[in-house]
C-alpha cells in the first residue's frame, strides 16, 4: 500500500544542513496498524509527511496504491492527496467553521450535491460517534472530540490510508485509548491502512501491528509487534519496550529499595521473559521439584499482544550454583529468556555475610 | 435651545449648511479610500503571506521586493507625500483641489498600513490549518478563499476597523490642504478665523464617525469570531 524507498530529506538554511530522514526504506501493506516510535527530533513527523508529499523528499520514492507521488504532477497529486487522510496532535480544525462544516471541507468541489454532502458528514458524524455535535463549533468540543471531527474529516473522500502525526499525545490517557479504539474500529470496518508516528511505546502496544523504531532520522528496528517486543535487538528498541512494560521501573525502585531483595550468595537476580501460552507458573514450580531451586517473583507484567501473551517477571532465583544454572538452561528450552541481573545488591549481600 | 446656541455657537448656527456638508465629504472620502484601499490592501496582504518563504506559494524574490517597497512608502510622512503624489493625483483627476482629488494620496497613504495589517492578521492564522487543508488536497486559490480569508476574517475585521480610524486622521490632514471634509472646516473657520466654536463640533464629529466605525467593527469581529 506504501512503499517508502531509500527516503533522503535534508534541510539546509544558511548556517547548517541538517539531514531530518536518512536513507529510509518502509513499506506498509494494505490493512497494516503501522507504527513509528522514537524521541523528539528523530525525524517521525518528517518521514510521515513525506507519505503525502506535505514534505518532498530530497532524494528516494513514495509510491501510495499505485502511484509514485514523485512523478505526478501537482493537480494529480492534490487528487492523490484526497485519498490519504492525515490526522495531527493539534486536531487543525478551522475555528470559522462548525462541525460540519469542518468535515464537508473537503468534500467540496467533489461533484457531489449539498443534499449528499450534508448525508456524508452525517454518516462521518455518526462513524466517529459525535453526531449530536453537529452545528457546534470546535472551540466548545474536548480535545478528544475535536480529534474524533479531524478523523471524520480525513475520512471525508473514503481515503484508503490514514497518517496520524502524534494523534493522542495531546490527550489524556483515558482519551487516548477511546481514539486508538476508534482508529482499531476504522481499521477493521474499512480495512484503513493506518500509520502511526508516537513517542509513546503504549500507543504502539495498543493498536499497532508492525513497528520501526527512529533514531536520528534512521530506522534502527523494524518487525512486527510480538517480535520486537520480544526479540528487540537495538538498544533503543529495549528502552522503549522497557518503559512500556515498566520493568525499568520496577527495577529502579528494587534498586533504591535493597531491603526488599535481601539477597545472599545463593540468591541470583533476573528476569525471565516467556511468550504465548506456555505459561511460567508450571515451569516455576517444577524449578522446585526438579531442581531445588527456589523462584521468587519480585514484579510481572503480562501484555496481551494482537493475541498473543508475553510475560515479563523479575524473579529472585535461589538455591545451590549449579543447581541454579541448570533451572536456567531448563527454562531457556522451554522458550523462555533469562536475563540475570548484575545488581549491586550481590556485593553489598556478600559484604553483610562477611560482616555477619 | 436656540438661544443657548447663539451664545455659545453663534458661527455654528450660521455655518450649518458647510458643516454637514464637511461630513460628508469627510465620510465620502473614508468611504471611497477604504474601498480602493481595501482591495489593494487585502492583494497585497495576501500576496505578502503566500510568497513568504515558507507561504504556499513561495516567490521569496517577489517577497522581498514588495516587503522594501511597502516599508518605503511606509516610512514617508503622509503630509509629505500629499506633495509628492501631487502630479499624479492630477493626471488622474484633473486637480489636486476637493474630496475626489485627496482620494488618491489617501488611497497610497493607506494601503501600505492596511496591506501590513492584513498579512498579520493572516499570519495569526495557525499554519497547521494551512497544513491540513493542503493534505486535503486543496488547491492554492481555495486555500486563500476557504482557509486563510476565512478563518484570518475575525482579525481582518479588527485590522480594518484600526485603519478606517487611521484614515479618517489622515481625510482631515488631507483636508486641511485643499481636500475638504471636517479637516478643512476646522481650519479654514476655527483655526484661521478663531472660530473656536466650529472647532469644536468638526471635533465631535470626527469622534462620532470614529466611535460608529469602531462600534460596527467590533460588532463584526464579536459576530465571526467562534
Ligand atoms: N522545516 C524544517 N526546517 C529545518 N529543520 C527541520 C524542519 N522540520 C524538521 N526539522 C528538523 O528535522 C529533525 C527532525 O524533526 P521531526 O519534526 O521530524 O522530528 P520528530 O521525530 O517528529 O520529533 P517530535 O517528536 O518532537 O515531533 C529535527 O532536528 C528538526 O529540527
Ligand atoms: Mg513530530
Amino acid at each position: 500500500m506504501i512503499e517508502l524507498k531509500n527516503i533522503d530529506v535534508t534541510f539546509t538554511d544558511k548556517k547548517e544542513t541538517i539531514e531530518a530522514v536518512k536513507n529510509v526504506s518502509l513499506s506498509i501493506k494494505a490493512g497494516d496498524i503501522y507504527g513509528i516510535v522514537g524521541y523528539s527530533g528523530a525525524g517521525k513527523s518528517t518521514l510521515v509527511r513525506t507519505i503525502n508529499l506535505l514534505q518532498r523528499p530530497t532524494k528516494g520514492d513514495v509510491i501510495v496504491g499505485r502511484h509514485n507521488l514523485m512523478d505526478l504532477p501537482p493537480k494529480e497529486l492534490r487528487q492523490a492527496r484526497k485519498k490519504i487522510g492525515m490526522i495531527f496532535q493539534h486536531f487543525n480544525l478551522m475555528r470559522s467553521r462548525t462541525v460540519a462544516g469542518n468535515i464537508a471541507y473537503p468534500l467540496r468541489g467533489t461533484g457531489l450535491s449539498k443534499q449528499q454532502i450534508n448525508d456524508k458528514v452525517d454518516e462521518l458524524l455518526e462513524l466517529v460517534g459525535l453526531s449530536d455535535k453537529k452545528d457546534t463549533y470546535p472551540s466548545q468540543l474536548s480535545g478528544g472530540q475535536k480529534q474524533r471531527v479531524a478523523i471524520a474529516r480525513a475520512l471525508a473522500n473514503d481515503p484508503e490510508v490514514l497518517l496520524c502525526d502524534e494523534a493522542t499525545s495531546a490527550l489524556d490517557p483515558k482519551t487516548t485509548l477511546s481514539i486508538l479504539e476508534l482508529l482499531k474500529e476504522l481499521n477493521q470496518k474499512l480495512g484503513l491502512t493506518i500509520a502511526i508516528i508516537t513517542h509513546e511505546m503504549q500507543v504502539v502496544k495498543e493498536i499497532c501491528n508492525k513497528v520501526a523504531v527512529m533514531e536520528n532520522g534512521e530506522v534502527v528496528e523494524e518487525g512486527d509487534l510480538v517480535s520486537i517486543f520480544t526479540d528487540a535487538q537495538n538498544p533503543l528498541t529495549k528502552e522503549f519496550i522497557s518503559t512500556a512494560t515498566q520493568i525499568d521501573q520496577a527495577l529502579d525502585k528494587l534498586a533504591k529499595h535493597p531491603t526488599l531483595l535481601n539477597l545472599t550468595s545463593e540468591d541470583v537476580l533476573a528476569t525471565i521473559a516467556y511468550v504465548g501460552e506456555s505459561t511460567s507458573s508450571p515451569l516455576i514450580a517444577s524449578l522446585y521439584a526438579q531442581f531445588a531451586v527456589t523462584t521468587n517473583i519480585l514484579y510481572g507484567n503480562v501484555e496481551i499482544l494482537q493475541e498473543t501473551p508475553i510475560g515479563n517477571l523479575i524473579v529472585v532465583l535461589s538455591g545451590e550454583e549449579r543447581q541454579r544454572d541448570k533451572a536456567i538452561a531448563y527454562l531457556e528450552a522451554h522458550d523462555v529468556t533469562v536475563s540475570l541481573l548484575q545488581h549491586n545488591q550481590t556485593v553489598f549481600a556478600f559484604n553483610k555475610k562477611q560482616v555477619g | 435651545m436656540t438661544e443657548f446656541m447663539q451664545t455659545y455657537f453663534p458661527n455654528v448656527l450660521n455655518l450649518q449648511d458647510e458643516i454637514i456638508e464637511s461630513i460628508w465629504e469627510t465620510i465620502y472620502m473614508t468611504g471611497w479610500t477604504a474601498l480602493f484601499a481595501g482591495i489593494l490592501g487585502i492583494l497585497l496582504g495576501v500576496t505578502l503571506v503566500v510568497t513568504d518563504t515558507n507561504g504556499i506559494l513561495a516567490k521569496p524574490r517577489l517577497y522581498d521586493n514588495l516587503d522594501r517597497a511597502i516599508n518605503t512608502f511606509r516610512s514617508i510622512p503622509f503630509i509629505i507625500m500629499l506633495a509628492l503624489i501631487g502630479p499624479i493625483t492630477r493626471l488622474l483627476v484633473g486637480t489636486t483641489i476637493g474630496p475626489t482629488a485627496a482620494i488618491v494620496p489617501l488611497v497610497v497613504g493607506t494601503v501600505p498600513f492596511y496591506s501590513r495589517q492584513v498579512q498579520n492578521a493572516l499570519l495569526e492564522v495557525d499554519q497547521g490549518i494551512i497544513e491540513a487543508a493542503e493534505a486535503m488536497g486543496s488547491t492554492p486559490w481555495e486555500i486563500i478563499f476557504r482557509v486563510y480569508l476565512k478563518e484570518g476574517l475575525p482579525s481582518i475585521i479588527r485590522a480594518s476597523s484600526v485603519t478606517i480610524i487611521n484614515l479618517i486622521g489622515l481625510t482631515a490632514m488631507a483636508g486641511a490642504i485643499g481636500g475638504g471634509g471636517l479637516g478643512n472646516l476646522a481650519i479654514a473657520r476655527g483655526y484661521n478665523r478663531f472660530q473656536d466654536d466650529v472647532t469644536l463640533v468638526a471635533t465631535l464629529a470626527i469622534l462620532i464617525i470614529v466611535f460608529i466605525s469602531q462600534f460596527i467593527g467590533n460588532y463584526f469581529v464579536k459576530k465571526t469570531s467562534h
